[in-house]
């Protein structure tokens, strides 16, 4: 129930709870404390009230956002509910360059609070979903495992730079002046250090059912289920009155949570507070001799230990499954005990001790801190035992029973306990007369009975899945990770100024700046800015042939503006790229987009209904986005439906969405686009020239630094004969690394300068530059050069450019018995005919036509007489 | 009894020297083409496959040659080279791929994934769809450095066929990467196609190094005359070393003859390609017996004869006495109206006319016996229809062409058996 589906199809209806509590007359809003939301299709409305953690519908259905409900207001008409929020981030919100900053994977299930003073904290309140549970664990701890997959938990402080410990204060709901208390509990709740007797009770007795009903339905999820979100309001207060309390006996407290990571919490938390700090002493002491099946507890305790303590006990009359007190039940009780030991000493004893550390090896953590506090022989070895079994919690526990005692004591407030308690109470009233009853006839022992089997209980639904799914996940590798193994010795480092100019020159390394894309980084740059530090949207059109150094120019800016955000000279904005050449169909992009946003997957028709959501929808915590799509041309389809979503989307209001396009043809927008998608992606376009002879040079030459390698005519006969041709800084790079290697070659034989000069590099030009068809003519054998020959000589005499093989073949046997060969025969003829069709010298068609295979040349009748004149 | 093991034992033996023959055949041919290719050129190949190995530098080259040029020897060479040095051994991945096997990306990538057993491959299988496993493969390629991650060595045999796949994406992708800062790669491209650059599109074009490696043979027929005798050699470790003397200085003696080079000289002018000369060999030494243990010329000119025969010639020996004079009809008929197509009753008047002139041998055929001969000849694509006809023609007046040459059917009839006089002299006249 309290995961909320958001899909559009469910209408809510919201309205004011009460009255409004209060009045500013000058803003002519009148302050509410709670809304309630009905569900179409529920009949159970939902409320949420001031201080309540709520969730507001977002851009992504399963993540929506979270936040924490300070106000709530409506203004003079009384039509538009607003919410004021303090915001929680969830993990997929923050960006994903800084998410590393976390030093550790994030939780599923964990939240950050959000601290950001730009950030609107305004929203419409029909934008509300639903309330929803937030836990706050402290900084050391670990998370609380079993619980139910709807809590959430807060830990540290997210403000846009870092992350940093919360101060648990910071979570308390704020005592606005305009509005009441957070609940009507509220003037009991600050009467504490002196709790209010009734109040525990009653929130003993939430723990008490809750037990009650796991007990009988063995299942905690089920009983935390029952929650209503209405109740949550007493939760608050609750949870106030315990942190004050917390404050009296921090450090026992502490030991005795710090063993129970889990579900046991709210118990701990509820035991601990009875405790203070010069009990701990007492219950090292005291836990050699451990309780007997009957405790007796004492009652000079605070009022508060006496509550506690009374609203504990009655379980075991409520819980069904007791019909016997063996000595197991004695261990139970013992253990349920342990917390409370120092009340009777003269009741503990030993054997209960032993029985209890030998049969309770898994679920009770709270065994192992204890008995690790004992200095008894045969309680070490079991806990020793037990660490073993439990490797990673006892590991947790010994690390934390060491080094405790931290300054956090104080902020630990599981949240649990409070919902727990809070659950209950509209079954205080029937429990309240029974209470007293029961109370007196067995103490304490069915509590933790109950609360260790709800532990246990909870824990197994997370067992089993697992054990199930364990033999099917190796077969279908759904999580596996790409990548490629890596080598067994690191790669060589270059040796010598060859080697090193070598690697400076290979397209992939990155250069220290991009010289001579000066003016083009500008525009860009001040394009990008500006957009992100409006918030605004828009798209960008780059062209240029390849290896102009469009996609790295963009990359460098993305890169200073990264460097400038990082600075908070700008705002934040993520960057996102993909390629038209690297999906396997344009729909894809949409998968990949989103993907990359929030790692999703999904497919193209969902993942475009998302992010079309998400770009329509008015989110006020938005980052900009850089959409960088390279190749953008193969992002055509026959609707255009990509690329005019690509470009529709910046113009939406709320999105916040800068498109970058990069394509080969300065024309693209006029020869592939339909009018509609053309007129969105505007007029803001860019053409990366080729680059010329002199920048072509100053790239080499940059990208050397210093390196003395090349002899400067040499550079700049490479510069000069690759902008002629196609300015392609690529392919001169490449001239430029195989002229090293020519020369590496050369210098092995005769030494000369040890630089490379304009003989190697003329070497490699020819290399790369020349046709390849006159060497591949002269080498051809006898018949090919023949037929070839009789090509010509057919050519000219029908004076057209194609013939027939029939043709040339009858050509072809006369120019044999011209040269004093044996003619070939038919079979001959067309293996030669192949073979030089298959290195493209002649063009064929279609072998299956045979004798009427049309022939045509591939080069021009020039190059093939002067190839074979040579001879 | 004793006589016929005997017998067998030498057999045995003779058939197993011809085993080892056959073997060393092919061995040699590997040893000799390696020889021939350049040692320049292997040399380069080496050391920018070693810089990828051990200095994890990416680079794309091209192996371009003509069918038969060794570009498959000598990049198999290189690779034994490479991976016999201690530094690359285990320090390498190699892909290897065939435009004719994967032919499309689809199959490519899957096969990619298959052979760098990359984690969304279990077993022989490889999960997911095309685009996630793009995306997977990418993303694997792009987590790894140049330091750390071991280079791949991509063979993509056929290299033209790839450039055919959709959009060239796998070319792209795999360029990309030998252009970009993520795992070494070396992309090595064989192929016969001279205008290979040409097919590729500009944006991979530009993301190629530009590096090719031509293997055109440039062999003079003595060098040629040399790898022949090199490869019918037997080497000088064989097991009888009495056989192989014997079997040595007939193979020294048969590269002397005339004829013998006279044969290999044709086999030379119609192709430099060692495949060519290896399946003439093998022919000419698969006829060594026990009766006669040594290669001899005739062999030699046997294998030539079966080898160089016309094809079409061989499927003339076998036509009825009538199909031959359809096929004369219809040569006369070409050489009238120049080539231009005809039908059945064009060819069955010109029959017609020959068996009133001048006919003693042949008989009188029925018209429907003359159309089922022609249909025969169809049937051999000896005569294929110009079009196959949109509107329906009746199928005597269907046009036809002929698919042989004027020098063919001439052949054809001097060899044929017991071929009548008067049906010899009417395909020699200039009329019909």
């Amino acid at each position: 129930m309290s995961r909320y589906i958001t899909r559009l199809r469910m209408r809510r209806t919201y309205k004011w709870n009460g009255r409004p509590v209060g009045e500013d007359r000058k803003l002519k809003r009148q302050y509410y404390e709670s809304m309630s939301i009905s569900v179409e299709g529920k009949t159970e409305d939902a409320t949420v009230s001031l201080g309540q953690y709520i969730l507001i519908e977002g851009d992504d259905d399963d993540n929506p956002f979270v936040a924490q409900l300070l106000k709530l207001y409506t203004d003079d008409s009384g039509k538009k509910k607003t919410a004021v929020l303090q915001w929680f981030v969830r993990m997929c919100e923050v960006p994903q360059n800084k998410r590393k900053l976390l030093g550790r994977d994030p939780h599923p299930q964990e939240i950050f609070f959000y601290q950001d003073r730009s950030c609107d904290n305004e929203v419409d309140g029909e934008t509300i979903l639903g309330a929803v549970q937030i836990e706050y664990v402290p900084v050391q701890d670990p998370f609380p495992v079993g619980k139910s997959r709807d809590i959430l938990f807060v830990k540290l402080l997210w403000d846009t730079k870092s992350f940093r410990a919360l101060d648990p204060e910071l979570m308390q709901p704020p005592q606005s002046p305009k509005s009441p208390p957070p609940s009507s509990r509220g003037p009991q709740t600050r009467a504490l250090p002196t709790p209010d007797p009734s109040v525990m009770k009653r929130a003993m007795s939430g723990i008490l059912t809750r037990g009650s009903m796991s007990t009988g339905k063995m299942s905690s999820s089920e009983a935390e289920s029952l929650h209503s979100a209405s109740k949550l309001s007493a939760a608050k207060a609750l949870s106030a009155k315990r942190r004050s309390q917390a404050v009296s006996g921090p450090q026992v407290r502490k030991k005795l949570d710090l063993c129970s990571p889990s579900k046991n919490m709210s118990r701990d938390d509820v035991l601990g507070e009875l405790l203070d700090e010069r009990s701990e002493k007492t219950l090292t002491s005291k836990l050699n001799t451990s309780p007997t099946g009957r405790i007796s507890i004492s009652i000079r305790l605070t009022p508060l230990n006496l509550n506690k303590e009374e609203c504990v006990s009655p379980l075991s009359s409520h819980s069904p499954d007791k019909p016997r007190m063996t000595a197991h039940d004695k261990d139970d009780a013992a253990r349920a005990r342990t917390p409370s030991r120092r009340k009777d000493s003269a009741a503990l004893r030993e054997p209960a001790l032993a029985a209890l550390a030998e049969e309770e090896h898994e679920d009770s953590p709270i065994n192992t801190a204890a008995t690790s506090r004992s200095k008894r022989k045969s309680a070490q070895l079991v806990s020793s035992r037990i660490k073993k079994q439990l490797n990673l919690l006892g590991n947790k526990i010994d690390l934390q029973s060491d080094g405790e005692d931290g300054d956090d004591d104080d902020c630990f407030i599981p949240s649990k306990i409070d919902l727990q308690s809070s659950s209950d109470e509209e079954e205080e009233a029937k429990i309240d007369s029974e209470d007293e009853l029961i109370v007196k006839k067995h103490r304490g022992s069915g509590t933790s009975r109950s609360t260790e089997k709800t532990r246990v209980s909870a824990r197994t639904p997370r067992k089993t899945p697992s054990k199930k799914t364990a033999p099917a996940t190796p077969r279908t590798p759904r999580h596996a990770t790409p990548s490629i193994p890596s080598r067994t010795a690191p790669a060589r480092k270059p040796g010598n100024v060859l080697e090193e100019a070598r690697a400076r020159l290979h397209v992939s390394s990155v250069p220290e700046s991009l010289p001579c894309r000066e003016q083009e980084f500008q525009d860009i740059y001040n394009f990008v800015e500006s957009k992100v530090i409006d918030g605004t949207g828009g798209c960008m059109y780059i062209s240029g042939v390849p290896g102009t150094g469009k996609t790295a120019t963009v990359h460098e800016v993305i890169r200073s503006l990264q460097q400038s955000a990082e600075q908070d000279e700008i705002p934040h904005f993520r960057f996102i790229e993909i390629n038209g050449m690297k999906m396997t169909d344009p729909h894809q992009a949409y998968v990949q987009i989103l993907q990359k946003l929030t790692d999703q997957k999904a497919t193209p028709d969902h993942a475009a209904a998302l992010l079309e959501k998400r770009f329509s929808a008015p989110a006020p915590k938005k980052e900009t986005v850089v959409l960088l799509v390279d190749e953008l041309d193969l992002l055509w389809t026959r609707k255009q439906n990509v690329m005019y979503n690509l470009f529709d989307w910046p113009t939406r209001r709320n999105a916040r969405l800068v498109v970058l396009t990069i394509a080969n043809t300065m024309d693209l927008p006029e020869r592939i686009m339909i009018n509609r998608v053309a007129s969105r992606l505007g007029l803001t376009r860019m053409s990366f020239q080729p680059y010329t002879f002199k920048q072509l040079q100053q790239i080499i030459t940059s990208r050397l630094n210093r390196v003395k390698a090349f002899e400067e005519d040499a550079l700049q006969l490479v510069s000069r004969k690759v902008a002629a041709l196609s300015g392609d800084a690529r392919r001169c790079l490449d001239i430029c690394r195989r002229a090293t290697e020519i020369c590496e070659h050369s210098g092995s034989q005769k030494n000369s300068s040890g630089l490379v000069g304009m003989s190697h590099v003329m070497e490699a030009l020819d290399e790369m530059f020349s046709s390849s068809y006159i060497s591949a003519i002269r080498c051809a054998s006898v018949q090919e050069q023949l037929f070839l020959r009789a090509v010509i000589a057919e050519f000219r005499r029908l004076g057209l450019e194609e013939a027939t093989f029939q043709q040339v073949f009858v050509q072809h046997q006369a120019l044999c018995r011209v040269e004093g060969l044996q003619p070939a025969n038919v079979s001959e003829g067309l293996t030669v005919c192949q073979r030089l069709g298959s290195c493209r010298l002649l063009l064929l068609e279609g072998s299956r036509l045979d004798l009427f295979l049309r022939i045509r040349l591939n080069v021009s009748q020039d190059d093939v007489l002067y190839a074979l004149k040579a001879d | 009894m004793c006589v016929s093991v005997y017998v067998l034992c030498v057999c045995l033996c003779v058939f197993l020297h011809c085993v080892c023959v056959c073997v060393c055949v092919c061995v040699s041919v590997c040893v000799c083409v390696c020889v021939c290719v350049c040692v320049c050129v292997f040399r380069h190949l080496l050391e920018l496959l070693r810089r990828t190995a051990v200095h994890g530098e990416s680079n794309s080259v091209l192996i371009v040659g003509p069918r038969g040029s060794g570009k498959t020897m000598l990049l198999g060479c290189v690779l034994r080279e490479l991976m016999s040095l201690k530094e690359a051994q285990k320090n390498v991945l190699l892909v290897e791929l065939n435009g004719l096997l994967q032919t499309d990306d689809k199959i490519a990538l899957k096969e990619i994934t298959r052979q760098l057993h990359l984690e969304n491959v279990v077993g022989d299988k490889v999960f997911g769809s095309f685009a996630e496993n793009l995306a997977f493969l990418l993303e694997a390629l792009k987590k790894g450095d140049k330091s750390s991650s071991r280079p791949v060595l991509f063979v993509l045999d056929e290299f033209d066929l790839f450039a055919h796949h959709k959009n060239q994406t796998l070319l792209y992708n795999l360029l990309d990467v030998s252009q970009s800062a993520q795992t070494p790669v070396a992309v090595l491209g064989l192929t016969c196609r001279l205008d290979v650059l040409e097919l590729l599109e500009k944006r991979v074009k530009s993301r190629f190094s530009h590096r090719q490696i031509h293997l055109f043979s440039s062999l003079s027929f003595a060098q040629y005359l040399d790898v022949v005798r090199a490869q019918l050699s037997l080497p000088p470790d064989f097991p009888d070393p009495k056989f192989s003397d014997e079997w040595n200085h007939s193979v020294t003696k048969l590269c002397e003859d005339k004829t013998v080079e006279e044969i290999l000289r044709r086999n030379f002018n119609g192709s430099k390609d060692f495949r060519s000369l290896h399946s003439l060999l093998f022919l000419a030494v698969s006829r060594v017996s026990v009766s006669h243990s040594t290669l001899r010329e005739a062999d030699l000119i046997e294998a030539w004869r079966l080898i160089s025969v016309d094809s079409k010639a061989n499927v003339l020996h076998g036509l009825s006495i009538l199909e031959l004079c359809l096929i004369i009809a219809m040569k006369h008929l070409n050489d009238t109206y120049d080539g231009e197509p005809f039908n059945f009753q064009m060819v069955h008047n010109e029959f017609k006319k020959f068996i009133q002139r001048k006919s003693h041998s042949i008989h009188k055929f029925e018209k429907p016996v003359v159309m089922k001969a022609f249909e025969h000849l169809l049937q051999l694509e000896l005569v294929r229809p110009v079009d196959s006809g949109v509107c329906k023609v009746q199928r005597e007046y269907q046009l036809m062409r002929l698919m042989l040459e004027h020098g063919q059917v001439m052949e054809a009839l001097q060899k044929y058996p017991q071929c009548p006089t008067d049906v010899k002299q009417w395909a020699l006249s200039a009329f019909g």
